[in-house]
Parts: C-alpha cells; sequence; structure tokens
C-alpha cells in the first residue's frame, strides 16, 4: 500500500497543483497542494511530507529553491523535484548543486514522473526498514539487552566497554542459553567496528570440510561442487567481527588451519593461490571446558591461548538468581510486544516459582518459558497456572517444587483445571492424562466447582 | 445505482452504444446516456494543441444531473494535465467522476491501421480502471488487473478488462456500501 506515503505538490497555478496532485493520488499517495512556498514551509513544519513538488518560479514569495532549503532545514532527508516550465541549464545545475533530488521540464512524460516516484518510494521503504532493523539490532544486542545486577555481569559490561575496540581475540565461555553471542555483539556494538559486519558461525553444524570452506572460501573448481568462486567468512566479515560458536568442537585439522590464520592474520580460499589478510577482530565462544580439552589432548594448547587473550566467562543463571525478576519483567515487556498480548506484569507466587525453578538451559529457556507463558496467557498478569506446563515438562534430575503456601487440594484444583483447560474441557481425555477414572474427575471437578 | 455515460461532442454515436452496453453489463446496472456536452470554451490548448482534462471535468461536473451516483465523461480529443504531455484519462479517488479520451487508444493515433475492435477493447479496460478509481480503487501491482498503471497502449494491452482478486473484492465492499 502506497497510502503511508505522503506527498506535497507546491505550485501557484491551481490547475498546474491539483492536476497533479489527482494524478498521484490515484496511486494511492496521500497527496496535499499548497499554493506558495511559504504556505509549503508552513506546512512541512506541521507535518512532514516523504515527496516534494515544488515549482521554481512562484511569484510572490519565495521560489522553489528557497522553498526547498527552508524544507531541508527542517527534514534534511526529504525528496524535493524541482518542476519548471522555463529549463535553462543554469537552472537545473543550481537546483540539483542545491540539493535537489530531480529537475522535471513540464510538461513530462508521464513514465518518467512514475518511475521516479516508483523508484522514491522503493529507496524511502528500504531506508525505512534499515532504520527499523538498525534500531532493532541496536536494542536487542546493546547492553539493554543484558539485564542484569549481578556483580560478575557487571564486571563483564565493564570489560565489555573496555575492550570492545581493541583486535584482540576474546573467547567467551559459558554454558549453553547464558548468552554468549549477546555478550560477542554487544562486543562488536560497543567497539569501532560496528558499522561493519558481524558474521556469525555455528562450527559444530557443519562437516569438516564444508567448515573449511564456509571459513576461508575456495576458487572455482577447488573441489568437486566447487562451480563458482566464494568467499569465506573471514572475508565477508572485512574489517568487522567473526563469532565463532561452539569452538571446542572444531576438528584438529581446522585447529591446525586456524591457529595459522591467527598467527599470520592472513589466509588462502581453498584452492586459491592469493593471499587475503584477515581483518576481521575474532569473538569465540564455546560450552565445553576447553583448558579441560587441552589437558586431555583433545584441543591444541596453542590455539587455546591464542584465542584466550580476553577471556569473559558466563554465569549461569542459577549463579545469579536475582537477576531473574529482571529477566522475566524484561521479557514481558519485549514479547509481549511483538506478541501482540496486553501482559504487564507477573504475580509474586509466579515469579517465586520461576526464582526456585532450575534453569538448566539458563537465560535462554528463562526467555522461551515467559514467551510459552504470553502466548496462552488470558489476563494482563502472569499467575502461576500460566506457568504450569513448567511441572509438567519431563527434566530428568530436577526436582518439582510445590509452591509456597499452597494446599494439596489447591494444587489438585490446579492441575485438573490446567488439563481441562488443555483438552477444551474433553473428561475421557483429561482422565487419560490425569491417570484417574472418569468418575473421578467429575467428583474433582463437583469438589473444586470447576467450571466447564 | 446509476452511472451517467456524458460524450464530449464529436464521440461516435457507435462507439458510444458499445461503451454504454459494456457499462451497464460490467456493473449489471442502470446507465443513461447524457446529451453531448459542448467542448468548453477553455477547453483547447492552442500552445499545446490539447485539450485540457481538468477544464473538461469542470465543465461535466457543471451539468451532470445530481441523481448520478457516477459520471464517465467520453472524449475522442486527446487531453493533457499541465505537469503530463498527455493522459489516457483521469478520475476523482472516491469521487463522482471520471473522464476517458478515446484519442491515443486508437491505432491510427500512432501512425497504424484503423482497428476498431482493439480501440473499444482498450477504452472497456479504462472504464475500468477510471471508474475503478471513482469508488477508491488505486492502482494495483498485478500487471494483468484493470487498476494497473498504464502509461502506453503496450500496458493497457497486457490488462483484462476486469479486476484481479483483491481489487474485486474491495469494489464489491464498496458497491455494497453505496447501495446500502
Amino acid at each position: 500500500m502506497n497510502n503511508t506515503w505522503r506527498i506535497l505538490v507546491v505550485d501557484d497555478e491551481v490547475a498546474m497543483r491539483e492536476s497533479l496532485a489527482a494524478w498521484l493520488r490515484e496511486d494511492g499517495y496521500v497527496v496535499d497542494g499548497a499554493a506558495s512556498g511559504r504556505e509549503a514551509v508552513e506546512m512541512a513544519r506541521g507535518a512532514p511530507y516523504d515527496i516534494y513538488f515544488l515549482d521554481l518560479k512562484m511569484p510572490p514569495g519565495i521560489g522553489g529553491i528557497e522553498t526547498m532549503i527552508e524544507i531541508r532545514k527542517l527534514q534534511p532527508e526529504a525528496t524535493v523535484v524541482i518542476i519548471t516550465a522555463y529549463a535553462t541549464v543554469d537552472t537545473a545545475i543550481n537546483a540539483l548543486k542545491e540539493g535537489a533530488q530531480e529537475y522535471m521540464v513540464k510538461p513530462c512524460n508521464p513514465e518518467e514522473i512514475s518511475l521516479f516516484v516508483k523508484r522514491t518510494i522503493e529507496v524511502k521503504n528500504l531506508q525505512r526498514e534499515n532504520q527499523y532493523l538498525r534500531q532493532k539490532l541496536t536494542r536487542h544486542y546493546s547492553f539493554q539487552d543484558i539485564v542484569s545486577k549481578n556483580a560478575a555481569m557487571h564486571a563483564i559490561f565493564d570489560l565489555i566497554k573496555e575492550v570492545a575496540s581493541q583486535r584482540s581475540t576474546v573467547l567467551i565461555q559459558g554454558a549453553s542459553g547464558t548468552g554468549k553471542e549477546l555478550v560477542a555483539r554487544a562486543l562488536h556494538e560497543a567497539g569501532g567496528r560496528a558499522s561493519r559486519p558481524f558474521v556469525g558461525v555455528s562450527c559444530a553444524a557443519l562437516a569438516e570440510t564444508l567448515l573449511e570452506s564456509e571459513l576461508f572460501g575456495h576458487e572455482k573448481g577447488a573441489f568437486t561442487g566447487a562451480v563458482a568462486r566464494k568467499r569465506g567468512k573471514f572475508e565477508v566479515a572485512g574489517g568487522g567481527s567473526i563469532f565463532l560458536d561452539e569452538i571446542g568442537d572444531i576438528s584438529p585439522k581446522l585447529q591446525m588451519d586456524l591457529l595459522r590464520v591467527l598467527q599470520e592474520r592472513r589466509f588462502f580460499r581453498l584452492g586459491g593461490t592469493e593471499e587475503i589478510p584477515m581483518e576481521a577482530r575474532i569473538i569465540a565462544a564455546t560450552n565445553r571446558n576447553l583448558q579441560e580439552a587441552v589437558e586431555k589432548g583433545d584441543f591444541r594448547e596453542d590455539l587455546f591461548y591464542r584465542l584466550n587473550v580476553i577471556n569473559i566467562r558466563l554465569p549461569s543463571l542459577c549463579e545469579r538468581r536475582e537477576d531473574i525478576p529482571l529477566l522475566v519483567n524484561h521479557f514481558i515487556e519485549r514479547l509481549a510486544l511483538e506478541a501482540g498480548k496486553p501482559v504487564r506484569d507477573v504475580t509474586k507466587a509466579a515469579l517465586k516459582l520461576l526464582m526456585d525453578h532450575d534453569w538448566p538451559g539458563n537465560v535462554r529457556e528463562l526467555e522461551n518459558t515467559v514467551e510459552r507463558a504470553i502466548v496462552t496467557a488470558r489476563g494482563e498478569t502472569l499467575d502461576v497456572a500460566d506457568f504450569d506446563f513448567l511441572m509438567q515438562s519431563p527434566r530428568g534430575g530436577s526436582k518439582w517444587n510445590a509452591p509456597d503456601g499452597m494446599s494439596l487440594a489447591e494444587i489438585e484444583k490446579h492441575a485438573v483445571e490446567s488439563v481441562l483447560d488443555r483438552t477444551g474441557g474433553n473428561i475421557k481425555l483429561a482422565s487419560e492424562i490425569l491417570g484417574v477414572d472418569r468418575s473421578t474427575l467429575y467428583a474433582m471437578v463437583r469438589r473444586h466447582n470447576i467450571p466447564r | 445505482m446509476l452511472i451517467g455515460l456524458l460524450p464530449v461532442e464529436g464521440v461516435a454515436g457507435a462507439d458510444m452504444d458499445a461503451l454504454e452496453s459494456f457499462v451497464a453489463r460490467h456493473y449489471e446496472c442502470e446507465v443513461r446516456r447524457l446529451p453531448d456536452l459542448a467542448m468548453p470554451a477553455d477547453g483547447y490548448d492552442t500552445h499545446r494543441s490539447q485539450y485540457d482534462a481538468t477544464a473538461l471535468l469542470k465543465a461535466a461536473l457543471a451539468v451532470h444531473p445530481v441523481e448520478t451516483d457516477r459520471l464517465l465523461v467520453v472524449t475522442d480529443k486527446d487531453i493533457f494535465i499541465p505537469m503530463l504531455t498527455f493522459i489516457f484519462g483521469q478520475a476523482q479517488v472516491d469521487g463522482p467522476a471520471a473522464l476517458l479520451s478515446l484519442a491515443r487508444l486508437r491505432q491510427e493515433f500512432y501512425g497504424m491501421p484503423a482497428r476498431r475492435e482493439l480501440m473499444l477493447e482498450r477504452a472497456r479496460k479504462e472504464i475500468v480502471h477510471e471508474l475503478g478509481h471513482t469508488f477508491g480503487l488505486v492502482h494495483c501491482a498485478d500487471k494483468q488487473c484493470a487498476m494497473a498503471l498504464s502509461i502506453n497502449v503496450t500496458n493497457i494491452d497486457i490488462k483484462r478488462d476486469a479486476l484481479c482478486g483483491a481489487c474485486a473484492r474491495h469494489l464489491a465492499d464498496r458497491l455494497e456500501a453505496l447501495a446500502g
């Protein structure tokens, strides 16, 4: 739809102004007209437009170029088209020099103006999308998204700020779901490389040969299937950052290759003879204990020391339980908006349940749990019942904690209500899930006054 | 619904007959053929040797009967608006009137032998297009939909004289609202 794009046609001739506005409206744009430069500037001040068509000569008052300069002061990103019936080379040069995107001589071909508007809108759409995605990324990966009041985490924030602009290799260690990629992105965003690419590679996801070609790229014909030259991730990252996730899982051969790249800071594409400089900063991460792997001989000691120049060890969620309320509220704020649900808060009982829970999947598991609760929640506040699935999920080894202050009868009522809810009130199915016969379940429903 | 058909002096009666029966069939409504409109004094631009679409629409709106829901003005003259070298037609989006010129729909305009059937086919597509605007439709990205923007006859020839699914649904909603 074009109806979010606003165009202003500025011309002292009413026929010219109205007919062009009518023609542009047929494309679905919101089009207004202004009879003078001053009126146009006033209108722009009130509500900015995306494209301005300005007549070059508009007596009396200010002409098209002066109007453009005034509008630009208010809206530097506005697209301005200067139109005139009396084209000269001088006026064209002057208009473009002063910042007009286009200079059109009236009458012009419908194709010319239609194409110009279409392309301008396409570019503006991309700019809008780019701006939105950048904001989203910055919000997501800045420190704002790593929420913590834990002292160890704050020490990590300080370290990130300190080393963000350096080139030294960083090794991030932490269990799965502790936010290793978030820290890697924060390192990238906080430093001088933020405007350059951040390239992530999951080393465990690819077979050895594939990973080699993925990292270093290959020349045409380097191996069967290499039908064209391909740039590797090191090359794509350029002067940005390359994030090697699950580095503990790479093969001895690749450990050797990587060590060489780190020592020499240059590499070859597979099958290539041209040396390519490595300018990207390497950020590696693993959930394995690399020191132990070195001792066992599974990981090269020299590579470990090359990678471990700056070490960041992320605590598990159990080590920073005090962050759980903060994180839950942070996730509610973000995820409720994304899910389009009116959830705003969480009850104390539900928070207690979450604080007492073991989180083997760490922050990622907590985030997924809050998301699931938001999606199925009915009200504005998440309660214990919204986290029923936590108690149902099989979790070998971890113990289930009864919510504080709840009697056995209340727990039974919650269990029956939640299963009936899941089965859409189907007694037969619910009785099978609960492992009781139907008459027992009917009796429970009556006893607890559960509406069906 | 009542659609008024207003020929500007000079349009052949047989061409108007063909277009009138198409409009009645297409919209399944009453169509009233109005007496020819005389070319307004300010309609012809001697400098451009073309006719001013804005002046024509203004003159048409001054004479159209109040009971018509939509007014389609048809001219045989080549028309323009000040910003553009020519237009095939013009409509008031969500407004009462639309204007269509047959001049550039004719093969003769491009130095080729006349093909009346082709001209009428193009006119049918542009009628659906211009009247579509008066019902609030805007240009459609589907090149075969009658609401696709045409800036030359090749564009028109690609189109059908019908709307795509999305535009048809929008039109049906509008017609229903008008009837209600």
